[in-house]
C-alpha cells in the first residue's frame, strides 16, 4: 500500500491498486488538543485507513493491533464488518503496517478526551499511561486488554458504518434515488422498489472520493449478524498445517544466526571477554560485543545492557558457542542480593511505613480498631515471574548505511520502529518494520530490547541476522513481574460485621486500581510503600491485579472465616451496593452447585475481581490426597458488557486461568547472588495436560461498556485456589507458589502455612 | 559428513555436524519451519516430530541418529492431496490454537497418540500430551480436539462455555 498523506485532514479515501482505501478521520486538534501537543508539531497526522474494498467485493479490514492468539484480528473484523454490513465470507483480515497512520491513539481518545462513562477509578492510570505514550505518534500497542474496547469501539466501528453510510450515498446520487431507501446486506447496495442490487466494489470509486462521517448511525444491536456471534478466528488454519509465519521463521537472503549473553547480575557490563573457543568452533562467522543502549517509552526506560552475540552459519552453533564463552562481568552492588534478602526488606519497609502513600483512605480507619471487637492480620508475599512466552524472542535485522529493515513480533510495531531508529541514530523512516504474529506475548513483547540487540548486531557485522535467545536467556534476561508483599488488618465490630480495611503494600505499578476492594467497607486505608529492588519490572499478564487479586480475595476470605461466615455468602453481603458483581458472583455460585457437599479431602474456593474493566468470578473445586493436590474444576463467569467475540472471551478466560494457575502453582523466579536462578522449564514449570483443570466459562452480556478479555481471567484463580486449598485441609497458605507447601502439614492452632 | 534420511516422504541428505539436532537441521537446511524451538532440552514439546512414527523431540535428537530413518513433521501431517488430517481439521473445529506456536508439536503429539490408540482415556490423553507445554493454556480444548476424533468420539459433546445476556454495545 503506498503511504498516505501525512498532510491529510479529513480521510478521503484513496484508489490502490484497483480497489477502494477508505479512511476514518479523527482530528486531535478539535476535541484533544493537548494530546495533539504531545503528538508532536505535526499533529494532522491522526488519520486512520482501515478498510479496502477490492474490484472482487472483497473487503479487507486493516487491524492496527498485534495478533498473539487474543484473536484481535478476528474480533476487530467483525466489529467493522459488522458496521459495513459487510458478507463475513468476502472480508478478509491484516494487521496494519507500522505507519504513523495506523498509530492506535484511539486509547487516548477513548479515556482522555471522549466523554466517557468508564468508572472513574481506571481513569487516572490510563490517563498516566497514555500520556506517557502519547508524546510521540509511536505507539501502536496491543496490551492492557484494550485493544476491543478502544479500537474497536473507536475506530472500527465508526469505519464500517461511516462507509456503508458513504455507500448508500453513492447508490442513491447514481440511481436518483432518495438515500432513505437504499439499504445494505452483505456487501451490497439495494434499493428494494427498483429492484436495484449492485455490490459495494460497484461504487467503491465514487466514495473514495467522499469525506467519511466521523458520527455515522450504528445498527441496531439486535440485528447484529457478526458481533457477539460464533465465527471462526482467521488465523486458526495457517497455526493447524505449520504454515502460520512467525518471526522465528522469517528466512533472508545471505542472513546468518545469532545467539546471545548477558551479566547474570542485571546491569553488569563486559569487563574480559575469552571468546577463543567460541571463534575456533567451525561455523562461527564473528563474536561481538553488543553496547548497551537504551530508549524511552510506555513502561518507562528499557535498558538493553551490554552483551555478547555469537554470529554463526547456524543457530545451533552460534548458541554452543556462546556456551563456551569466558566472560568476567562487572560489579554492580548487587552480587550479595538474594530472594530472602528481597523479602526481608520488604517487611522492614511495610513496617517502617516510610512516605507511604494512599490508594484510597474513607471513613475513620483508627478509630474502628480502636474499638474493634476482632481483629485479624496478615501478610502475603508472592515472587517475582518470567513471561516465558512459547516464542523465544527472537528477531531479524538487515541495517544498511541508510535504512534498515527489521522483522519481529511484538506489542508495539511503532514503539520498536522508533526505538531501533533512535539507537542507529536513524529517522523512523529509514526504518521498515515487518511485525509477525507471536507466539505469546503477555507483555514481555512490548520491551524492545531484542529488536534493538539484533539491530545493533547487524550493523556490527554487516549482514541480516537472525537473533534467537536461548530459553534461558528468555527466563534470565526477562522483565519481571515484581516480587510484592502486603499487609493487612481487618476489624469486626460486637455484631461481626467488617468495619475496616487496613493494606500495605510495597512498590505500585498499575493499574492503580488493582489493591482496591468492591466491598462495602466504611472504614478502608489501603496504600503502599516504595522497596527498590534491582530485578527490571515488566508488565505481566494482568500486571498488578496479578498480585493483589490472590492478596485482597485471600484476606477477604480469611475475614469471612474469622467470623464464621461462608466465603460466598460473607461477599454477597458487602456487594449489595454493587449489582453487577454481586450478580457474577452469585452466577458463578449456581453454576458450580456452591453448597453441594464435597467429600473428604475436596474443597471450593470463590474468587472476585474486576479488572480491565470486566468482571469475573471464579469457582475452584480441589482434591487434595496425601498431601498431593489436584485442581479439579474451575467455574468461571465473565461480563464483559457485551462478548464481541464470545468464543474468544470463553478461550481467553480459560487462556487466562492456566495463565494465572502456573503461577499459582508452580510460578516462581528467585534470586541467590544478584542473579535470577531459573532458566528453563524444568526448574520454572508450566502446568501441563496432566494438571489442567476443567474450565466451564459463563458470559453475561450486561450491556454495561465493552471491557477487556486477554488479561481478566488470570487475577482470580490463585485465591479461588489457595481458598479452596484452605477449605480441603484448613491450611491457609498466604504465599506463592502453592507448591512450595506440604500439604501434609498438620496445623496445631492457627492453620496458617507461610 | 553426510546423513541421508526421509523427511515427509522425501529422500534428503544434509551434510551438517551429525551432532546437529533434527529440529536446526528441519529449520535450517530444509527449510521447514513449522517445527518450533521452545526449550532445547526435550521440556516443552515444541519441536515434536515422528521418527518412525514415534513421536519424538528434535531438538535433542543429534541428526546422525535418524540416518535412514523416516522423519514426519507438520508440513507432512495433510495427505498427498492435501486433505488435512482428522485432528488438524478437529482443532479448527475446536479453536484449539491460540498463538499458535506449540501446536505442530501437540498436534504431533496427539496424531502419534491416536495412531496407537485409537480410543484414548483421560489417562492415557495426559500420558502422551503432557510433554507438550501450551503457555496459552488450551489443554481443555486439545483435550475435547483429540477426543471428538477418536473412535469412540461422542459427537455434539457439549462446549464448557455459555453465553447469556442483553445484546447491546
Amino acid at each position: 500500500m503506498s503511504k498516505l498523506s501525512r498532510r491529510a485532514f479529513i480521510a478521503t479515501g484513496l484508489v490502490a491498486g484497483g480497489g477502494l482505501v477508505v479512511g476514518i478521520a479523527m482530528r486531535p486538534g478539535n476535541q484533544a488538543k493537548s494530546l495533539a501537543a504531545k503528538l508532536g508539531p505535526d499533529g494532522e497526522d491522526l488519520v486512520h485507513t482501515y478498510i479496502k474494498i477490492d474490484s472482487n467485493n472483497v473487503v479487507t479490514a486493516v487491524i492496527p493491533h498485534s495478533e498473539m492468539g487474543q484473536g484481535v484480528h478476528t474480533a476487530l473484523g467483525q466489529m467493522l464488518a459488522e458496521e459495513l454490513d459487510a458478507d463475513w465470507e468476502q472480508v478478509q483480515v491484516e494487521e496494519a503496517p507500522a505507519i504513523g497512520e495506523y498509530a492506535s491513539y484511539s486509547a487516548g481518545r477513548r479515556y482522555l478526551f471522549a466523554n466517557i462513562d468508564f468508572p472513574n477509578l481506571v481513569i487516572p492510570t490510563v490517563d498516566g499511561m497514555m500520556m506517557n505514550v502519547a508524546d510521540t505518534l509511536n505507539l501502536q500497542i496491543t496490551g492492557g486488554s484494550m485493544s476491543v474496547r478502544t479500537t474497536g469501539i473507536l475506530a472500527m466501528r465508526i469505519a464500517g458504518a461511516a462507509t456503508r453510510e458513504m455507500l448508500q450515498q453513492a447508490a442513491a446520487e447514481s440511481w436518483g434515488v432518495p438515500v432513505e431507501e437504499v439499504t445494505t446486506a452483505d456487501s451490497y447496495v439495494i434499493h428494494a422498489a427498483s429492484n436495484r442490487r449492485e455490490p459495494y466494489a460497484a461504487f467503491a470509486d465514487t466514495v473514495a472520493a467522499m469525506s467519511p462521517s466521523q458520527t455515522p448511525q450504528f445498527k441496531n444491536p439486535a440485528d447484529y449478524k457478526i458481533v457477539g456471534k460464533f465465527v471462526p478466528r482467521r488465523d486458526i488454519p495457517a497455526k493447524v498445517d505449520g504454515s502460520a509465519k512467525f518471526a522465528l521463521d522469517v528466512r533472508v537472503p545471505d542472513m546468518a544466526y545469532a545467539s546471545v549473553v548477558r551479566s547474570p547480575v542485571p546491569g553488569g557490563s563486559v569487563v574480559e571477554l575469552d571468546d577463543g573457543a567460541a571463534r575456533s568452533m567451525a561455523g562461527v562467522i564473528d563474536v561481538v560485543v553488543i553496547p548497551q543502549s537504551s530508549v524511552g517509552g510506555m513502561l518507562g526506560e528499557t535498558l538493553s545492557t551490554e552483551a555478547v552475540a555469537v554470529v554463526a552459519d547456524s543457530y545451533w552453533t552460534a548458541n554452543e558457542a556462546v556456551k563456551t564463552l569466558q566472560v568476567t562481568w562487572s560489579e554492580t552492588g548487587f552480587e550479595s542480593v538474594d530472594s530472602d534478602g528481597i523479602y526481608a526488606q520488604f517487611e522492614r519497609d511495610i513496617t517502617g511505613g516510610t512516605e507511604r502513600q494512599s490508594d484510597r483512605v474513607t471513613g475513620e480507619v483508627s478509630a474502628e480498631f480502636a474499638s474493634a471487637a476482632r481483629v485479624i492480620d496478615a501478610d502475603y508475599h508472592v515472587p517475582f515471574l518470567a513471561h516465558t512466552c512459547m516464542e523465544p524472542l527472537n528477531a531479524t535485522a538487515d541495517v544498511k548505511s541508510d535504512r534498515a529493515e527489521i522483522w519481529v513480533g511484538c506489542q508495539n510495531p511503532l514503539g520498536f520502529r522508533r526505538d531501533v531508529a533512535a539507537i542507529l541514530d536513524m529517522d523512523p523512516e529509514q526504518v521498515t518494520l515487518h511485525n509477525h504474529m507471536m507466539g505469546g506475548g503477555f507483555g514481555r513483547k512490548a520491551r524492545p530490547d531484542y529488536a534493538m540487540q539484533v539491530a545493533l548486531l547487524s550493523r556490527s557485522v554487516g549482514r541480516p541476522v537472525q537473533l534467537i535467545w536461548s530459553r534461558e536467556e528468555d527466563v534470565r534476561q526477562d522483565f519481571y513481574r515484581p516480587a510484592v508483599q502486603s499487609r493487612f488488618r481487618a476489624a469486626f465490630d460486637s455484631s461481626d460485621r467488617l468495619v475496616a480495611w487496613e493494606n500495605t503494600y510495597t512498590n505500585k505499578n498499575e493499574p492503580i486500581e488493582a489493591p482496591l476492594i468492591p466491598y462495602r467497607v466504611a472504614a478502608q486505608d489501603i496504600g503502599y510503600v516504595s522497596s527498590p529492588v534491582h530485578i527490571p519490572f515488566g508488565a505481566w499478564r494482568s500486571v498488578d491485579h496479578s498480585q493483589h487479586g490472590f492478596f485482597t480475595e485471600s484476606f477477604i476470605d480469611e475475614a469471612a472465616v474469622a467470623v464464621g461466615r461462608d466465603p460466598y455468602e460473607f461477599r454477597a453481603e458487602l456487594l449489595q451496593d454493587n449489582p453487577r458483581h454481586l450478580a457474577v458472583l452469585r452466577r458463578a455460585a449456581e453454576e458450580a452447585d456452591w453448597n453441594r457437599p464435597l467429600g473428604a479431602g475436596r474443597g471450593r474456593g470463590i474468587s472476585l475481581q474486576e479488572s480491565f474493566g470486566s468482571l469475573v468470578a471464579q469457582v475452584v473445586e480441589v482434591t487434595v490426597t496425601d498431601g498431593q493436590l489436584s485442581v479439579d474444576r474451575v467455574v468461571a463467569v465473565i461480563d464483559p458488557g457485551l462478548a464481541v467475540a464470545p468464543d474468544g472471551i470463553a478461550a481467553q478466560l480459560e487462556s487466562g486461568i492456566i495463565y494465572g494457575l502456573t503461577a499459582a502453582l508452580h510460578g516462581e523466579i528467585t534470586v541467590e547472588n544478584g542473579a535470577v536462578v531459573q532458566s528453563n522449564f524444568h526448574d520454572y514449570p508450566s502446568v501441563r495436560m496432566r494438571e489442567a483443570p476443567r474450565i466451564e466459562t459463563h458470559v453475561i452480556n450486561s450491556g454495561h461498556d465493552i471491557g477487556g478479555a486477554g488479561e481478566p481471567g488470570t487475577p482470580g484463580i490463585a485465591p479461588a485456589l489457595a481458598n479452596a486449598v484452605f477449605d480441603a485441609t484448613g491450611l491457609r497458605i498466604r504465599q506463592l507458589p502453592l507448591g512450595n507447601f506440604d500439604l501434609n502439614y498438620q496445623a496445631e492452632e492457627e492453620g496458617v502455612v507461610g | 559428513m553426510s546423513t541421508t534420511f526421509w523427511v515427509n516422504g522425501e529422500r534428503q541428505t544434509v551434510d551438517v555436524d551429525p551432532a546437529k539436532p533434527l529440529l536446526w537441521v528441519l529449520r535450517e537446511q530444509l527449510a521447514l519451519t513449522g517445527t518450533k524451538f521452545g526449550c532445547g532440552i526435550a521440556q516443552c514439546g515444541a519441536c515434536t516430530v515422528h521418527i518412525d512414527g514415534v513421536a519424538m523431540r528434535s531438538c535433542v535428537t543429534p541428526v546422525s541418529d535418524v540416518d535412514g530413518r523416516q522423519v514426519t513433521t507438520i508440513e507432512g501431517l495433510s495427505s498427498e492431496s492435501g486433505e488435512l488430517h482428522p485432528l488438524q481439521q478437529a482443532w479448527i473445529d475446536h479453536q484449539v490454537p491460540q498463538c499458535g506456536y506449540c501446536q505442530s508439536g501437540q498436534l504431533m503429539s496427539a496424531t502419534a497418540l491416536l495412531a496407537d490408540n485409537p480410543n484414548p482415556s483421560d489417562a492415557d490423553i495426559d500420558a502422551a500430551m503432557s510433554g507438550n507445554i501450551c503457555r496459552c493454556g488450551m489443554y481443555g480444548r486439545i483435550r475435547q480436539a483429540i477426543k471428538a476424533t477418536s473412535v469412540a468420539s461422542v459427537s455434539d459433546e457439549p462446549l464448557f462455555y455459555s453465553v447469556a445476556g442483553v445484546d447491546h454495545v
